[in-house]
C-alpha cells in the first residue's frame, strides 16, 4: 500500500476528532481522565500508542516533532515512531527541544524549559494512580469521584513506615489544582516539579487503557507528600561525565566489568548543546584541533 | 570511550532486512503462496480472521505469511489494517438458523430435526501422526451424497417451545461496539460476547476450563454446535431492501445450564452463547461456557469470587494484542525508571547502613 493511502498522520478525520474532544474535556477538567475509543495502530499496545494517536491528533502540517524515549532522541522506538509521523504526516523533525512544537516523550521531561505554544505528549502505560491500590476500573472511579484518596495516602505513609521515606521514585503521584490525583506517567520523580506551573500544553495519552487527560499551560500540580516527610525531587549524586553539568537528570553507564560506571544525562539534545557550547565533563573526549 | 548510542536508524533497518530473510527461509525450498495457506491452513486462517474480527481469507492468510505463522502477530497485522477501513453501514443480523450446515451436534438429544451432522471433524481420528502426508501423497476425495433439504431449527428453540428455556433476551437498540467507543464497566451482555469472540482462544479456553473445574461451575450441556455458512444480508438505503452481499463461515455453540427459578417462578435451563467466524468450535464452546458464567448476577446466583465470574477481569485481560503488546513493552529501554530506583534503593540501604552502625556504637 502507498503511503498515499493513509489520511494526514494515519488516522482519519472523524477519529482525529473524537480524539481532540476527548482532550479538550481532559484541558477543561485537569487530571481527570477522559475515557476514548483508542484505535489499534500499526505499533504495539504499550509502545506508545496513546501518544501516538494524540500526536496524530495534534499536528497541523506546519508543525515541527521531536520523540524522546527515556530522554533520547535515538533510542529505537523514538526512533520508529519519529519515522512514522515523517512517512504518514511529513512534518519536519528535529531532536532540538526549542526548535519543537510538539514533543512526544516516554518518561521524561526535557531539562530546557519548554515554553507557551508548545504542545508535550505523554506516552502513559497505567493511567490510574490508584491502579496498584484498587485493581478494579468500577471502583477507581468512584474513588475519583468521591475525591477518596486516602488509601493512597495510606500506602505512602506504608511506605514511611517500612523503609524510612517514600519508595517510589518514578511515576510519584501528583494532585492537580487541590482536585484529582494524578498518575504523571513513569518519569522519574526528578521530573515532577516541571509539570507545575508549565506554560507548555501537556498531554498524556494511554491507548491501551483508553484513558486521555491532561495539564493545561500554568496548572498548579503538587506531588503528594507529608509536612513531616516532604517530597524530594532526586538524582544521582553525580555530574555528567561528558557536559559536567551538576543539575541535570543522568543515567548510569557500565563501563567495564571491574565495577567502573559513568554518568551522563539522559536528555541527549540538552547535553549536545553543552558540549557544543564547550562544557566539559569529566570523561568528555579531547577538543579535536 | 563511550559514546552516546547512536545509529538506532540503521539498526532497525538491518533489523527489519534480516527479519524477512528469515521469513524466507531456505530459498531452495518453494516460497508458500497465499493460496496455499488459505486452502491447506484454514483453521489457523479461522483464528486470525476471528480474533483479528476481519473476515477477509485472504489477506488472513498474507498475514499468517508475513508474521512468520506467529498467529497473535497476524492477529494484530489484521487488528491495524482493519481500523483503516472506512464503515459503510452495519449487515441485518445473521440468521444462524438458516445455515448451510456443514456441522451439527448437540449432545442433550440422540436425535433432531434436521438430524446431527459430524461434517469435517478432527473427533474420532487417532491421533497417529499420518507419514503418508510426509511422503506428499495423494488425497484422495471423500464419498458425498447430496444435500439433505430439510430444515434444521435451532435445537434450544424446541425447548423454548416447551417453557423449559429461559426465553431469550431480544432487543431493539444497537448494540454497542468496543472497536468505536471505550469499553466501559459494567459492560451489558451484547458488549461482552463481542469482547469474547475477540479475545484470545487460549485464554477464553482456560477461563471455559476453570469453570468446568470449580471455579465458577454452570454445569453446561452442548445443546447444539453448529458449524456452516451463513448469507450476510444489507439493507441498501437507495433500494429500500435487504441485499445478500456475500456469506460468512461461523461456529455457534449454545449450552443448556442449571436452572433458574424459585418456589413461585417454575424452573428453567439456562443459556451460554458462543459465536465465532470460521470452523472453530474450540472457542465457540469455550465462549458460550464464560459467557454463562459472567450471567451470575442477573440470574441470581452466588459471586463465588470465580476468575470467569468477573467481567472486569475477564474483559480486560482476553485480548491478546493489548496483552502481548503491554507484556512486550518491558523489553523497551526503562533506563530512566531503573536509574531512579538504582538511586533510592542505594540511598535506603546507606541509610539502613548507618542506624546498624549507630546501633552497634
Amino acid at each position: 500500500m502507498s503511503d498515499q493511502a493513509f489520511n494526514f498522520a494515519y488516522l482519519d478525520e472523524a477519529t482525529k476528532r473524537m480524539i481532540r474532544r476527548a482532550l479538550l474535556k481532559g484541558i477543561a477538567v485537569p487530571g481527570y481522565q477522559v475515557p476514548f475509543a483508542s484505535r489499534e495502530m500499526p505499533m504495539p499496545y504499550g509502545w506508545g500508542t496513546g501518544g501516538v494517536q494524540v500526536t496524530a491528533a495534534c499536528l497541523t502540517p506546519e508543525d515541527t516533532l521531536k520523540v524522546i524515549d527515556q530522554g533520547a532522541d535515538d533510542t529505537t522506538n523514538a526512533v520508529s515512531i519519529r519515522a512514522f509521523f515523517a512517512r504518514t504526516a511529513g512534518v519536519e523533525t528535529t531532536t532540538r527541544t526549542g526548535e519543537a512544537s510538539v514533543i512526544q516523550t516516554r518518561h521524561r521531561i526535557p531539562e530546557e524549559p519548554l515554553v507557551e505554544g508548545q504542545i508535550l505528549v505523554y506516552q502513559v502505560p497505567i493511567p490510574e494512580p490508584l491502579r496498584f491500590l484498587e485493581p478494579r476500573e468500577s471502583e477507581t472511579r468512584k474513588m475519583h469521584a468521591l475525591e477518596e484518596y486516602g488509601l493512597m495516602h495510606v500506602k505512602l505513609y506504608e511506605d514511611i513506615a517500612r523503609h524510612g521515606e517514600i519508595s517510589t521514585a518514578y511515576a510519584y503521584p501528583v494532585r492537580v489544582e487541590g482536585r484529582y490525583v494524578m498518575d504523571p506517567s513513569p518519569i522519574p520523580k526528578f521530573d515532577n516539579p516541571k509539570l507545575s506551573d508549565n506554560p507548555a500544553i501537556q498531554l498524556f495519552g494511554a491507548g491501551r487503557e483508553q484513558r486521555i487527560y491532561a495539564l493545561p499551560p500554568y496548572t498548579q500540580v503538587v506531588s503528594l507528600d507529608f509536612e513531616d516527610h516532604p517530597f524530594v525531587a532526586s538524582k544521582a549524586e553525580h555530574s555528567c561525565d561528558l557536559c559536567g553539568c551538576g543539575t541535570s537528570y543522568l543515567d548510569e553507564v557500565i563501563t567495564d566489568d571491574r565495577g567502573g560506571r559513568m554518568f551522563v544525562c539522559s536528555d541527549t539534545d540538552f547535553c549536545e548543546t553543552r558540549r557544543a557550547q564547550g562544557h566539559r565533563g569529566r570523561l568528555a573526549p579531547e577538543e579535536r584541533t | 570511550m563511550y559514546v552516546a548510542t547512536k545509529g538506532g536508524e540503521r539498526a532497525i533497518e538491518a533489523a527489519h532486512q534480516w527479519l524477512a530473510e528469515e521469513r524466507r527461509g531456505d530459498r531452495d525450498v518453494p516460497e508458500l503462496s497465499i493460496a496455499q495457506i488459505r486452502e491447506q491452513m484454514s483453521l489457523a486462517v479461522n483464528r486470525v480472521m476471528a480474533e483479528g474480527s476481519l473476515y477477509d481469507p485472504d489477506l488472513a492468510a498474507l498475514a499468517i505469511k508475513q508474521a512468520r505463522g506467529d498467529l497473535i502477530e497476524a492477529i494484530f497485522l489484521i487488528r491495524a489494517y482493519r481500523t483503516t477501513l472506512p464503515r459503510f453501514g452495519a449487515s441485518l443480523p445473521v440468521e444462524t438458523g438458516e445455515m448451510a450446515i456443514t456441522r451439527r451436534v448437540s449432545a442433550t438429544f440422540k436425535d433432531v430435526p434436521g438430524g446431527q451432522v459430524l461434517g469435517p471433524t478432527f473427533d474420532y481420528t487417532h491421533r497417529l501422526l499420518d507419514f503418508k502426508l510426509a511422503a506428499e501423497g495423494t488425497t484422495p476425495e471423500a464419498q458425498r451424497k447430496s444435500a439433505d433439504e430439510t430444515p434444521a431449527p435451532h435445537i434450544l428453540d424446541l425447548l423454548d417451545r416447551d417453557g423449559l428455556m429461559e426465553p431469550l433476551e431480544t432487543s431493539e437498540d444497537t448494540p454497542s461496539d468496543l472497536t468505536r467507543e471505550p469499553l466501559e464497566m459494567p459492560a451489558d451482555r451484547p458488549l461482552r460476547l463481542q469482547a469474547l469472540a475477540r479475545g484470545d482462544e487460549g485464554f477464553v479456553l482456560s477461563l471455559a476450563y476453570s469453570t468446568q473445574r470449580g471455579y465458577g461451575r454452570t454445569h453446561a450441556f452442548v445443546g447444539e454446535l453448529r458449524i456452516g455458512t451463513c448469507a450476510v444480508e444489507m439493507e441498501i438505503p437507495e433500494l429500500g431492501f435487504a441485499v445478500e452481499i456475500g456469506e460468512v463461515e461461523l461456529s455457534e455453540c449454545e449450552t443448556v445450564n442449571q436452572f433458574t427459578g424459585s418456589k413461585t417462578e417454575p424452573a428453567q435451563f439456562t443459556r451460554g452463547y458462543g459465536l465465532v467466524f470460521g470452523q472453530n468450535e474450540r472457542k465457540s464452546i469455550s465462549m458460550s461456557l464464560v459467557d454463562r458464567a459472567l450471567r451470575w448476577e442477573e440470574l441470581g446466583e452466588d459471586n463465588t469470587g470465580a476468575p470467569a465470574q468477573d467481567a472486569e477481569f475477564v474483559l480486560y485481560h482476553c485480548d491478546n494484542i493489548q496483552a502481548t503488546g503491554f507484556l512486550e513493552h518491558i523489553k523497551l529501554p526503562h533506563y530512566v525508571d531503573f536509574q531512579s530506583e538504582l538511586e533510592l534503593i542505594r540511598r535506603l540501604r546507606r541509610e539502613a547502613g548507618a542506624e546498624e552502625r549507630e546501633a552497634a556504637e
